[in-house]
């Protein structure tokens, strides 16, 4: 790579970025008035060409997403996801605080390429200023003809609409964000149909991510050879990574797809904090597992991250941990997470992210057991395994970090779980029991090889299950 | 109870339909009345569910199964400042649950509740997305606080007890 040049990044630093006015100073809008002075077809192409892929977590071809559109469609429905929260993920946020109307611009060449001419922000709760920024740049945009009827002379119309959300993890997922967008519950969609056949309101629907449609521009304006020069095979263009966690400075930096995290850490987020080291990084966001200290040097990227058993780039959002860390509690709070988020829809993923919490926090408080990880191994194997037992990737997503955290850190855990020991957290005989079936009545417990016997008080039985005693 | 007075006003009942053209469906419009009704009354009561379903032309039921699984409104009234403590895992590896932990420890409430003199409510949350500040906290506001420490935290509780201040928030 000779010299980078940031693009998506080029106005943040610039006073009132945010404005029409200081966007349209530096070029902006061109990208769409050349774009709507061609035809659709050609937008598509040319995405296509360029291989972007979605940058919101499961890196699918964007303009091979667009050609999935039935043909002869009347309406299609362009759902933009902006309800950015996996853990440690800023950068939609920072593009729609700093350069709105970037972004806007990206919508609008998309929208006119897809034909859609409704554009629906689902924006989550917690973006407040985004919110507030981006109204303002939607009425700015509209009262210079960037938006409306008839645009540039071109006969497209489009309106952009912002819609919020009340603060649910599943509404990410694209079929949950289109529920939610209806007015019901967050709950993502068996697949197929796919949204491109029938998405919103039944209808053909887009679903692309804030930072996918923020390169749009830029391919349309510097053509697909541009931005294929950029980046590593299979992964090409800019990106937006974010560093935090235990590092000098939290940042958020665009370059080009393939950095290492040790580049990341060291030469854009001030090295590790307090002069420590790192003893690993979640690569992107929790749901994407955790790389140990001698992977820090894998690209990241769409492709090479499945060689340390990562599930993927998913949002380029890297977390730091110092090698102070207890990966006990990376795996309690990584639980934590999954089971508040679950929607509670698909039973593997509601019971077993529950269970799994349960079980870390037992561990942690001082009621491991060596088999417990072995139990935790098992689940984090069968749970979601896209596509599998559940109907969308979040069950993925909790099991990962358990499974690398006990492929990669076992002798830590197992030496936590050892030093670790308080009666008052171990599992009961009684608990035991209960979790392995119990013949109410006589008393006695189904037989466990690795148990010894344990006869359960009538009393204890009586009391979880009343029943009439029999006549 | 056809005589009971109407929670909602004919104003926000006009702010409510005036975003059905947005959408192909009415039912689209229940996030938004609900956030609307969120911030007038600071709480979603039973009553104001029923009459969005009302306006929206659908059963209350369905009203009722959005909202309450969000998790994002309560039925009885909030603080006049509502403050999101992140406990997700680059927030907690900075120390974000000891902060939420010593937040309400301070005001002498559990994490979820609102202080006596309803001025704040402290609730924990999963990544706010402004983990370039964590340990971050978040007012329903729009202020964001972080990276913070014990004293910060003092600091910043005792501007939130002061009242909101919603102002538009540029991109500096």
């Amino acid at each position: 790579m000779a010299t980078f040049e940031p693009v998506l990044t080029r106005n943040w630093g610039l006073p009132d970025s945010h404005t029409l006015r200081v966007y349209e100073s530096r070029g902006g809008y061109q990208a769409a008035r050349k774009a709507l002075a061609s035809d659709p077809d050609s937008i598509v192409a040319t995405v296509k060409e360029s291989e972007l892929r979605g940058r919101g977590g499961a890196g699918f071809p964007t303009g091979l997403k667009w050609t999935f559109l039935p043909k002869d469609r009347k309406e299609t429905f362009m759902c933009i996801n902006g309800d950015e929260s996996e853990p440690a993920t800023f950068n939609n946020r920072i593009i729609m605080e700093k350069d709105p109307h970037m972004f806007l611009e990206g919508i609008l060449i998309s929208c006119f390429a897809t034909k859609a001419s409704v554009a629906y922000i689902y924006l989550r709760f917690e973006y407040i200023n985004a919110y507030r920024i981006l109204e303002r740049a939607i009425a700015e945009a509209r009262a210079a003809g960037h938006l409306g009827k008839n645009i540039y002379g071109s006969g497209f119309d489009l309106e952009i609409y912002l819609h919020r959300g009340a603060g649910a993890y599943i509404c990410g997922e694209e079929t949950g964000l289109i529920e939610s967008l209806e007015g019901k519950r967050g709950w993502p969609r068996i697949k197929p149909p796919f949204p491109a056949i029938e998405g919103a309101f039944r209808k053909p629907t887009v679903v692309n991510n804030v930072e996918t449609l923020l390169c749009v521009p830029h391919i349309i304006e510097r053509g697909a050879s541009w931005f294929k020069s950029i980046g590593v095979p299979k992964s090409y263009g800019p990106k937006l990574y974010t560093v935090s966690g235990h590092v000098n400075k939290q940042v958020c930096v665009e370059l080009p797809l393939g950095v290492t995290t040790r580049q990341l850490i060291d030469e854009h987020a001030g090295g590790v904090w307090k002069g420590r080291k790192a003893k690993g990084a979640v690569p992107g966001g929790i749901s994407m597992g955790l790389l140990s200290a001698d992977e820090l040097d894998v690209p990241l990227d769409f492709e090479s991250l499945r060689g340390p058993g990562c599930l993927g780039l998913g949002t380029a959002a890297v977390t730091v941990m110092d090698d102070q860390t207890s990966i006990v509690d990376y795996l309690y709070n990584t639980a934590r997470f999954f089971a508040h988020e679950s929607c509670g829809q698909c039973t593997p993923c509601r019971e077993g992210t529950g269970w799994m919490y349960k079980m870390i926090k037992r561990i942690r408080s001082g009621g491991g057991r060596i088999e417990d990880l072995d139990i935790l191994k098992n689940m984090a194997d069968n749970l979601g395994i896209i596509p599998g037992t559940t109907i969308c990737g979040l069950a993925d997503g909790a099991a990962w970090p358990f499974k690398n955290a006990i492929a990669k850190y076992r002798g830590e855990l197992e030496d936590y779980i050892r030093t670790h020991q308080s009666p008052g957290a171990r599992v009961t005989a009684l608990q035991e029991n209960i979790a392995h079936g119990i013949s109410a009545g006589d008393g006695t417990s189904l037989p466990r090889a690795d148990l010894p016997p344990t006869v359960i008080p009538a009393s204890a039985v009586a009391l979880r299950n009343p029943r009439p005693e029999p006549a | 109870m056809a005589n009971e007075p109407k929670l909602l006003s004919e104003a926000m009942r006009e702010e409510i339909r005036a975003l059905f053209p947005r959408y192909p469906s009415k039912r689209a419009v229940t996030l938004p009345a609900l956030h609307m009704v969120q911030e007038r009354f600071r709480c979603v009561p039973y009553r104001a569910m029923a009459e969005i379903a009302e306006v929206l032309e659908i059963t209350p039921a369905e009203v009722h199964d959005t909202m309450s699984f969000y998790g994002f409104f309560p039925q009885a009234p909030i603080g006049d400042v509502r403050v999101w403590v992140c406990r997700s895992l680059s927030c907690m590896l900075r120390g974000g649950d000891e902060l939420l932990e010593h937040a309400c420890h301070r005001l002498g409430i559990e994490p979820g509740q609102t202080t006596p003199d309803g001025k704040l409510t402290v609730e924990f949350a999963e990544c706010l997305g402004i983990c370039d500040h964590a340990p971050a906290a978040l007012a329903d506001d729009g202020r964001v606080y972080g990276p913070l420490d014990e004293a910060t935290v003092n600091a910043m509780l005792d501007e939130l007890k002061a009242g909101r201040k919603d102002e538009v928030v540029t991109s500096s």
